[in-house]
């Protein structure tokens, strides 16, 4: 079932049963958020590269509290302190780390591809902490865990999903994780930045430009981070994406009663969303970057715990 | 002397499609006919394969002045020797840019010294290729080359276009064009579509080709001025060049062979899939095949574009644009047109001889006293291209390890044979 499962680097092309697993692989580690003394010995003595070439504050301290909470020893880089402003090469910066011989490569990188680029060239597990504008699977995992504890199952869900979609890897890595769950998926925004290619990134997969049908029924709405650069880009004035599509309490409303309010961070308050909506009770902000240390923490376990990959790991107890 | 016996000769310029014998003398073409005898010539068996005038490369690089680590004019001649190639033209786009005689003459003497087959250089529109003012063309065409263009980037404005199409007319130059919208272009690396969404990487729609080539049959119909469409890979390209060839402008265009094989839907972030313009969807890859079997393309080209290995071997977002191409050309043109019946063997053979030669304004004809420049290919061969026995420096072809019917055999350059499988 986990042939060939030794990197994680899209969600793409896993199935529903793996997801599962993983997200079933995650529960011990919840578990472990909330005792007094957190920190395992499953890894000590090993070490974990997190490879950051773009950068980033909130993922990279997940990966470092997971492998710190398992025992490993963590080396870091940040593109600010990499050589590769003096022209090294991202292959040459990775045979470089792998020389030091780490046990799992985390990479964040701005070119679409380089998590796959990299794990096709070193003998360690690579990780993807977000490549460019293609995936960021760890963080598709710890929403589908955030909405599945709440909701009970991930079978079904309407979710809306709002912003800047085209450009989003959180998107991608979301609309693939639930639709192999059959979700029905609304993606709303401007149009230019929701092309009619994504309808065919996955099923169940739909669009629309007005909010207020967009978040009709919906039980889960996933507000996206709008990027300033995107905003400078010929095309959008603030206020005018505010005046549109900015999640308030008044269009939250249209949602079922009680829908979950997600978002990646970092969040900017009163631009994609408004602060009442970010702090309100619908709000799982907060638990979803709990449960990123959980998820991140049971990769790190499976991908260098096991002593091969996950195919040889038994099922998480329940 | 060189006697090619029993080989089937296809020559679409003088509509020649029969079993017939060549003689070779020196580097001229002495006798076309049944059961030609000279006791002293090397014979050729040529029985079962395809006698055809040399092809002509109207678009590759070789990378010589500047970049010699990715081909040198001896690697590329070679390579495009062993592609079946007699003749290539060289784009200016070296460093220095080939934007005035004296690096034509460099390109022309390193040929003459080294190359395998003729060189003939492409220079270039504008003082380096930077779009403001024109090159000293005139002073090149002394030197020999045979077109111009700014190819890796459009003629920069409407009006530089005008300049060089007028001027140009009192050299008889073609002017060559990279269409392309900088504005849609710019942080592109692949064919905006589903593909380019799955994948993450940024997409540039097909009107940022044709958008320009829009503009460019307009000022060809403003001057009269002959005008060619590098690598056209996009459906509505195309229909513009049919449309102004049916008003009689002088447009012409070109397709390569990965343009007329692949599809986006193909691409992955493997870098060697990487090339401007970009690999366009079925539906237009479905087209292009459409054009080339009925005319309304001029050529086969390759814009075979070298890249050493170091220098691709990077992410998809900084890898260069380009693939080589020479050595995969005609087995790609036989795959897609010929054993799929798409274009009779004339036809196929039309796009790499009387085509490119019509671009240039030229004939190419296999008869008694023209050049020898000869290409012999099977239109079955089995074989299997692989990069590390490419004669070329660089390795940046997605077509590594495919297997096709039908091969270059015999390369013959002025009399002198240039490749044998």
């Amino acid at each position: 079932m986990f042939d060939r499962f030794r990197h994680l680097l899209a969600l793409e092309p896993l199935s529903a049963e793996q997801i599962a697993f993983l997200l079933d692989e995650a529960k011990p580690f919840q578990q472990i958020q909330r005792h007094p003394l957190k920190k395992l010995a499953t890894l000590r003595g090993k070490s974990v590269v997190l490879a950051f070439f773009e950068p980033s504050t909130r993922t990279r301290l997940s990966f470092g509290t997971a492998a710190s909470r398992l025992g490993a020893d963590t080396m870091a880089l940040q593109a600010q302190s990499s050589s590769l402003k003096k022209g090294e090469s991202l292959l040459d910066t990775v045979h470089t780390l792998e020389a030091m011989k780490p046990d799992c490569l985390v990479i964040r990188h701005a070119a679409s591809g380089a998590a796959q680029f990299i794990s096709e060239r070193v003998a360690i597990p690579v990780i993807n902490a977000g490549d460019g504008l293609h995936e960021h699977p760890t963080q598709g995992l710890l929403d589908a865990l955030t909405i599945r504890d709440r909701r009970g199952s991930l079978d079904g869900l309407r979710i809306t999903i709002l912003g800047d979609i085209v450009h989003s890897r959180v998107a991608r890595s979301n609309i693939h994780l639930l639709s192999k769950f059959g979700a029905h998926i609304t993606l709303c925004g401007p149009p230019m930045w929701i092309p009619p290619e994504l309808e065919r990134l996955a099923p169940g997969v739909c669009r629309s430009f007005a909010i207020e049908e967009a978040l009709d029924g919906a039980e889960v709405v996933m507000a996206l981070r709008v990027q300033s650069e995107r905003l400078n880009e010929p095309s959008l004035p603030r206020d005018e994406y505010i005046r549109l599509f900015q999640l308030t309490r008044a269009r939250l409303a249209r949602a079922r009663p009680g829908a979950l309010v997600l978002h990646p961070g970092p969040m900017i308050r009163g631009l994609e969303i408004e602060p009442a909506v970010a702090d309100g009770p619908q709000s799982c902000v907060l638990e979803q970057v709990t449960n990123g240390i959980a998820v991140r923490m049971a990769l790190l376990y499976l991908l260098i715990g096991g002593t091969g990959g996950l195919e040889d790991l038994p099922h998480a107890p329940d | 002397m060189l006697l090619i016996k029993n080989g089937r000769v296809v020559d679409p310029s003088t509509q020649t499609d029969a079993t017939l014998d060549v003689l070779v003398e020196g580097d001229r073409i002495a006798a076309v006919g049944p059961g030609l005898e000279a006791p002293s010539a090397e014979i050729v068996d040529a029985s079962g394969l395809v006698v055809a005038p040399g092809f002509i490369d109207i678009h590759c690089h070789l990378r010589e002045p500047g970049d010699e680590s990715s081909e040198t004019i001896e690697s590329g001649t070679r390579a495009a020797a062993r592609g079946g190639f007699t003749t290539v033209c060289c784009m200016p786009n070296t460093h220095p840019v080939n934007d005035n005689a004296s690096v034509t003459r460099f390109v022309v003497d390193r040929a003459a010294a080294v190359g395998a087959v003729r060189v003939w250089p492409i220079g270039a529109v504008s003082a380096g290729s930077r779009g403001e003012s024109l090159a000293e063309i005139a002073a090149m065409k002394e030197a020999g080359i045979v077109a111009i263009s700014d190819d890796g980037h459009p003629v920069a404005s409407a009006k530089l276009l005008r300049q060089a199409m007028e001027y140009c007319q009192a050299l008889d130059l073609p002017v060559i064009d990279h269409c392309e919208d900088p504005s849609l272009f710019a942080g592109a690396v692949m064919r905006e579509g589903p593909s380019s969404v799955r994948l993450g990487l940024r997409g540039m729609p097909a009107a940022t080709e044709s958008i320009c080539v829009a503009r460019d049959v307009q000022v060809a119909e403003l001057t009269g001025g002959r005008l060619h469409i590098a690598h056209l890979s996009a459906a509505e390209s195309l229909m513009l060049v049919r449309q102004a060839k049916r008003r009689g402008l002088h447009v012409t265009c070109e397709v390569t062979p990965h343009h007329f094989t692949l599809t986006d839907e193909e691409v992955t972030y493997d870098s060697r899939f990487k090339v401007n313009p970009p690999i366009a969807s079925r539906q237009d890859r479905d087209l292009l095949l459409e054009g080339l079997a009925d005319g309304s393309v001029d050529a086969i080209a390759t814009d075979h574009a070298p890249h050493e290995p170091a220098r691709k071997d990077v992410e998809f977002d900084l890898a260069p644009f380009g693939m080589i191409g020479f050595e995969t050309a005609l087995s790609l043109a036989l795959e897609q047109l010929y054993h799929s019946g798409r274009v009779t063997l004339p036809r196929l053979v039309e796009l790499f001889t009387s085509g490119p030669a019509r671009v240039l304004g030229i004939t190419r004809r296999l008869a008694p006293g023209e050049p020898a420049d000869l290409t012999l290919f099977s239109l079955d061969h089995p074989w299997t291209f692989r990069t590390v026995e490419s004669a070329s420096l660089s390795q940046n072809s997605p077509f590594d390890g495919r297997s096709f019917r039908g091969a270059p055999v015999l390369t013959v350059v002025a009399g002198q044979i240039a490749f044998r499988r």
